[in-house]
């Protein structure tokens, strides 16, 4: 699956973009949450605050217990700010 | 409906001229414009640079937009949110509504602004003798979107 990154939770991990293979037993945003913070320190600075986290999947806002699949497109980046 | 995510700036006159030349219906045009300003709490800001989620910006200000057309009687509306690196006094959006009443064109434009605040994907960065850093969400801007609910 494609995974982005914008502002504060991009610059935590460092890249914008990457593609994984999303594991079988993994089936909601919450698990894949869990999964990437396994892959480091970096990770973990992002997603540490649970409330600052939002999601979009396919360009739609969901919820952190939204269910996921390998084909998705997912987004995650803080609170918005614009305006 | 005129959409537009940009890192342009756009002028104020054109925008009203777009939506009103050869109308004779339009009895109000409100006009929304928020600037960078030079000063956050106590931080002079050197400059602010908007980052976007260009596959949904446009989306999302559509949907705010046609919730707005959908709640009140609008006739012509525009929305214009520009990104990238933005100095102190530079334009960052632009919202106008045109209707044959003022009151649907004010309450439009108010709806539309505090939506966006907290729907539409930007994120801001400010510029200080200290550094840089995000700026953080402000809670009463989801009370000031609730209050349309």
């Amino acid at each position: 699956m494609n995974i982005l990154y914008f502002a504060l939770i991009r610059e935590n991990i460092g890249h914008f973009s990457e593609t994984i293979d999303l594991p079988n037993d993994i089936n909601n945003v919450n698990g894949l949450i869990n999964y990437l913070e396994q892959k480091g320190d970096n990770y973990k600075a992002a997603f540490a605050q649970s409330d600052l986290i939002r999601v979009a999947i396919n360009q739609e806002y969901v919820n952190l217990d939204h269910p996921i699949s390998n084909n998705d497109e997912i987004a995650f980046f803080p609170p918005m700010t614009g305006g | 409906m005129h959409i537009s995510v940009q890192a342009d700036d756009f002028n104020i006159a054109d925008e009203i001229n777009a939506l009103s030349k050869d109308r004779t219906d339009i009895g109000a045009i409100a006009t929304f414009t928020g600037l960078v300003r030079d000063i956050h709490g106590e931080k002079a800001i050197k400059s602010m640079t908007l980052e976007h989620f260009p596959a949904m910006a446009e989306q999302e200000l559509e949907k705010i937009g046609n919730d707005a057309i959908n709640r009140w009687p609008i006739e012509g509306l525009t929305i214009i949110h520009r990104y990238g690196k933005l100095l102190p006094g530079d334009q960052i959006v632009l919202v106008i509504t045109t209707s044959h009443h003022r009151e649907a064109a004010f309450n439009a434009a108010q709806f539309i602004m505090d939506w966006l605040k907290t729907d539409a994907p930007f994120w801001k960065k400010e510029e200080t003798d200290e550094g840089t850093h995000w700026v953080a969400a402000k809670s009463d801007d989801n009370d000031k979107k609730d209050r349309w609910k």
